[in-house]
């Protein structure tokens, strides 16, 4: 008999453990660019930020997007375009780029609804590739060089980013809330109901939600999330290029965040940071890096499905 | 001569370009609704095979001085055997479980295979000649119609009607469709069904393999070939619909087709064509034009 | 002088059988053996096991424990196929026709796995509407037809024991007592067969013994003419 668990307040101490580990998270961020490279540290926060929105789809609603790296890509050459053509500021070159990625979330997020599972899978992966092509051929998107010397510019027109100090209390800004979201979302009745539909989705169609209302809200927040990592990616190297929306991209998040651990709140911050890691050291095999990725999906798929915090949290008890 | 207001020479030759992708993409197709029919997996792998075939034959010829001919044979047999290797050994251990895992599987497989090429040969295309008794051909006066061409998309329908007749006519092919319905009764009547589902994957591969020793001499044998190839069969897998072997073949020569048009007469929207038919496809028709399950 | 009677070995021989689906316990260690020759009917309610028990025998229940053996030879845990390989022909509760096939493509699907198996014809003797629609399309079949179809299948295969599950169910009673005729009619050509049953006014004049099932476990056990005796037991359980 499938019951469906509907835990709508989680005991104390579960929350109590979470939040420390939250908490560990953040002090990390705040204090590592003391002694790690920051621009480095604001690389793994953009794509830890990526994996966490790419998460909420796969690990909490179970729906496996191969096209992510679109919204990534867009909102970053929607925020390329807004501070360099526009003169934007910073953060309203970032909702700008956060917009453009939700509205894509929403426009393909109709079509790709309407089917499941695989063929979702298929579905936003061809979604993607035709944004790629348009991004390719547009005429504002300066093709295979892409926009380049973005301006970082003034934050609310007053605290220049260019500025170290600046720029990383900005990006670990959207770091955090975006991370924050992610948590609340997953928690908030809406989340719970994201849950039920992954576990049982004619349990719930009967129970009389919304299932395709739903599962859009939570493509559209996901789109929307990962637009404001590729946003803040932007900022940081001051380029938008055409490997942000590369199908390449949508691997690289999907890889992140199967090894941190799918449907885990920090599997996916983890993942991230072992990618970024293993390309920068790894760098200089190249190709051989795809071959390494391949190998950690195989292996990843096979025998370690939960990845490493999904694995961690099952020892100690506690979801993380 | 002119028809629609272009010179028939670049009507004619861009249909022959569609038909032949279109023969591409129908092989292709045909290959993923076969291992997805039995399987109910989607083979992200699949690029990456039709790659590893052009490169089997390529290093065939260069490595060991056999053909064009021999490749058509060889390449899928090879190809189709390890393929067939990774279902025995990894792909079917992930059967009982959500199989969105089994779809990353497969294209973990793939990114492995496109990085060992790619290391090896960069991102450039290695060329492959043509076989000599296929070289030329005619001029019919509105076109130059190369002999190769007529040989690819000759073999692309002879291999389609051959797998849609085996599939359809033949006991083998009631195993297969039987299997795909209730695999366990199937297993209770005698039937090797984990064997089969061995087999399909590696027949699919196999069919991904010649599609590539065919597609050798006319695009180059590079790395990449199988990638953004296989995202456009996935939009025609998704507007022919996954539950009919005829519907993968039509729908693949039929958008071949249909963007060697494009190609003549809008060419800025020819790489984009068959995602915008999928998107109208998904609108009105969700299960596909020929899709027969949901 | 004692007579020395010498019982020949079950044909089908179940000891302290357990099944589980998961975490679920579905049978609790049942017994029961199967004489060649005989028809044996497994009574019980539904929720029983019984199904269980012949997907167990079958092979197609995942975590089994415990003891079945098949003319002497020990076949737990084996592969499905192989089960069918040694002999044993399934017809299940759902009857599994192939929608894709064709009715005869259907009647000739499982491969012939022995000798002894009847041949198209003398099957198309026992089922004549079956002949007449061989080229429908396998779910076009009325209930009737699919039940006839299912039970006929099994029988080309030269397999000579057959388990069947809730064959009447649902039927028409002139479709029901055409098939209690095949029974009888396999019985005397000397198959095997264990039917599970709700139906005991169908089972009763067919079956050489009963067996009553209840929670995973047999809790009842007896002969034909010991039935007339029973029935007030059988109520009990079953209900009826």
């Amino acid at each position: 008999m499938n019951t469906m668990t509907l835990r709508l307040a989680k005991p104390l101490t579960l929350r109590r453990i979470q939040a420390a580990a939250f908490a560990a998270m953040i002090a990390f961020f705040a204090i590592a660019p003391l002694f790690i490279y920051p621009v480095y540290l604001m690389k793994v926060m953009c794509f830890a930020l990526f994996a966490c929105a790419f998460n909420l789809l796969i690990g909490f609603c179970g729906l496996l997007s191969f096209g992510h790296a679109m919204f990534f890509g867009v909102a970053g050459y929607a925020t390329a375009h807004a501070a360099k053509v526009w003169g934007l500021t910073p953060e309203l070159a970032v909702l700008f780029g956060m917009a453009c990625a939700g509205a894509l979330g929403f426009g393909t997020g109709l079509l790709a609804i309407r089917r499941q599972g695989i063929y979702f899978a298929m579905i936003t992966l061809a979604l993607a590739q035709m944004v790629y092509f348009f991004v390719l051929q547009a005429p504002f998107t300066g093709g295979e060089n892409g926009l380049q010397a973005v301006p970082r510019g003034r934050l609310f027109g007053l605290v220049d980013l260019n500025q170290p100090a600046a720029l990383y209390a900005f990006v670990f800004a959207i770091f955090v809330a975006g991370f924050f979201a992610v948590w609340r979302i997953v928690h908030s009745p809406f989340g719970q109901v994201l849950k039920a539909i992954r576990e049982n989705e004619p349990r719930a169609i009967s129970l009389g939600y919304e299932v395709n209302r739903h599962k859009l809200l939570a493509f559209v927040l996901s789109a929307t999330l990962a637009g404001a990592a590729g946003s803040a990616k932007v900022l940081v190297f001051q380029l938008a290029a055409l490997p942000d929306a590369h199908w390449s991209m949508s691997g690289e998040v999907v890889l992140m965040t199967l090894l941190g651990g799918l449907g885990t709140l920090l599997g996916p911050v983890v993942g991230a940071a072992v990618i970024v890691m293993m390309h920068n050291y790894l760098a200089h095999l190249d190709a051989w890096v795809m071959t390494i990725q391949g190998v950690i999906f195989a292996v990843c798929v096979l025998a370690f499905r939960r990845g490493l915090i999904g694995e961690f949290s099952h020892r100690i008890g506690r979801p993380l | 001569m002119e028809v629609f207001g272009v010179p028939s020479q670049a009507l004619f030759g861009q249909l022959l370009i569609g038909l032949i992708n279109g023969s591409f993409y129908a092989l292709l197709s045909l290959g993923l609704a076969i291992i997805f029919g039995l399987l109910r997996i989607i083979n992200f792998a699949h690029g990456a095979q039709y790659m590893f075939g052009a490169f089997v034959a390529y290093l065939l010829l260069n490595k060991a001085g056999i053909g064009y001919w021999w490749a058509l044979l060889l390449a899928p047999l090879g190809v189709g055997a390890v393929g067939a290797a990774a279902e025995r050994f990894m792909i079917s251990r992930l059967y009982r479980i959500d199989h969105l895992y089994s779809l990353m599987l497969t294209f973990g497989l793939g990114l492995i295979v496109q990085g060992v090429f790619l290391s090896e040969y960069g991102s450039s295309g290695q060329p492959y000649p043509m076989p000599t008794q296929l070289a030329g051909g005619h001029n019919l006066g509105f076109m130059f119609l190369p002999n190769y061409r007529v040989w690819v998309i000759g073999l692309s329908i002879a291999v389609c009607l051959s797998a849609w007749f085996l599939i359809e006519r033949t006991r083998l092919g009631g195993y297969l469709r039987a299997a795909t319905e209730n695999p366990t009764l199937v297993q209770a009547f005698g039937i090797n069904v984990p064997r089969l589902l061995t087999l399909t994957y590696g027949a699919g591969a196999g069919l991904a393999a010649l599609a590539g020793v065919m597609a050798a001499p006319i695009y180059q044998v590079g790395p990449l070939m199988g990638t953004e190839m296989i995202i456009v069969v996935f939009a025609v897998v998704v507007i022919g619909g996954m539950g009919s072997i005829m519907g993968s073949i039509l729908a693949g020569f039929g958008l071949g087709v249909v963007e060697g048009l494009t190609k003549v007469f809008y060419p800025e929207a020819a790489s984009t064509v068959v995602f915008m038919m999928m998107a109208l496809v998904i609108l009105v028709r969700p299960n596909g034009l020929f899709g027969t399950r949901s | 002088m004692t007579e020395v009677r010498v019982a020949a070995p079950p044909m089908l021989d179940v000891l302290g059988l357990k099944a589980f689906y998961g975490e679920s316990h579905v049978l609790h260690g049942v017994d029961f053996q199967v004489r060649q020759g005989e028809v044996v009917t497994v009574l019980g309610r539904n929720g029983a096991g019984r199904t269980t028990l012949l997907k167990s025998i079958m092979g197609l229940v995942g975590r089994v424990s415990g003891s079945v053996r098949l003319n002497g030879a020990e076949i737990i845990g084996m592969a499905p196929h192989h089960v069918a390989h040694r002999g044993v022909g399934y017809c299940p509760e759902e009857r599994g026709i192939f929608a894709s096939l064709s009715c005869e493509e259907n009647l000739l699907l499982p491969p012939v796995i022995g000798a002894g198996g009847m041949r198209i014809a003398e099957i198309y003797e026992l089922f004549p509407n079956l002949k007449e629609r061989r080229t429908s399309p396998g779910t076009r079949l009325s209930g009737g037809e699919q039940q006839m179809l299912a039970l006929a299948r099994i029988l080309r295969t030269g397999a000579r024991l057959l388990l069947l599950d809730e064959i009447s169910e649902g039927l028409a009673p002139v479709i029901v007592k055409a098939i209690a005729r095949v029974i009888r009619t396999l019985r005397a050509k000397g198959f095997t067969v264990v039917m599970v049953e709700q139906n005991f006014r169908f089972a009763a004049p067919l079956a050489d013994r009963f067996y009553v099932m209840e929670g995973g476990r047999m809790v009842e056990q007896f002969a034909a003419h010991e039935l007339v005796a029973r029935m007030d037991m059988l109520h009990a359980h079953l209900g009826v």
